[in-house]
């Protein structure tokens, strides 16, 4: 399998159409015939990705990077930029809105549902100009 | 067990037709906090929840669950029963309450 790569816009705000990109990401690696507990990793992880950038950032875009070793969520936004890393990662740590939390979202984990469905995570974020976020899930062998 | 077994069992209505009635329903979930229901809901749960809004249904699908039954009766968006079947998940609404619905689950031999 050669390297593969897609990127998605995610625009702010856009509930309507909020899970979009995680799917298409989903059917992407279904039509590789990738084994269900990788995608199901990269489903969670791509789709709290995904909304935050609807709920928390000014927009921006998800891509994903396939090559026979692993699958590379990248997650990158306009900002606003997230203040304190430390305490956004902080399990039921949220910012979100009374309004979005009626919602069922805002639960303060999407940073660590990421997290868990990763190998390796990175974040990395400036007051006013954006944050990254990267995802890689390595794959053995019947991946 | 399959959705369409359970809908007649619990005499749940169907917002989405005879979409998705030959899925196997393997267990259930309950749960309104979105992010948390991807964390820990299984492939081939029924997912009862209160949330109408369309993003459930990409939850569901994401992480495969069975169907959606939404207790008490509560109002749907249309746009959550079109995108619903369009991702072949299938919608189930109730008059009783997530307790009594759990309680029918069970007494039906779900999750024994």
């Amino acid at each position: 399998m050669g390297n593969i790569s897609y990127e998605f816009p995610v625009e702010k705000d856009d509930f309507e159409r909020a899970g979009e990109a995680s799917s298409k990401i989903k059917k992407i690696l279904r039509q590789l015939g990738m084994d269900s507990g990788i995608i199901r990793r990269v489903a969670i992880g791509a789709y709290e990705a995904e909304m935050n950038l609807v709920i928390h950032s000014l927009g921006g875009t998800i891509r994903i990077d396939i090559d026979p070793k692993s699958i590379i969520i990248t997650a990158e936004d306009k900002g606003p930029g997230i203040h304190d890393i430390n305490l956004a990662m902080k399990e039921g740590y949220s910012t979100a809105t009374e309004k979005i939390r009626e919602m069922g979202f805002g639960a303060g984990m999407g940073l660590p549902n990421m997290k868990r469905c990763s190998d390796i995570f990175e974040i990395q974020s400036i007051v006013g100009k954006g944050t990254k976020i990267v995802m890689k899930m390595n794959l053995k062998d019947g991946d | 067990m399959t959705v369409g077994q359970i809908c007649e069992k619990l005499r749940l209505k169907s917002l989405t037709g005879d979409v998705g009635m030959d899925r196997e329903v393997k267990g259930a979930y309950v749960c309104d906090l979105l992010s948390w229901v991807m964390a820990h809901a299984h492939e081939g749960d029924a997912w009862i929840t209160i949330q109408t809004h369309t993003n459930i249904v990409a939850v569901a699908t994401l992480i495969e669950l069975s169907c959606i039954i939404i207790p008490e009766n509560a109002e749907i968006e249309d746009d959550t029963i079109k995108k619903a079947i369009e991702e072949g998940i299938p919608i189930l609404t109730s008059e009783q309450n997530a307790f009594m619905i759990c309680k029918n689950l069970i007494s039906i031999g779900l999750g024994s």
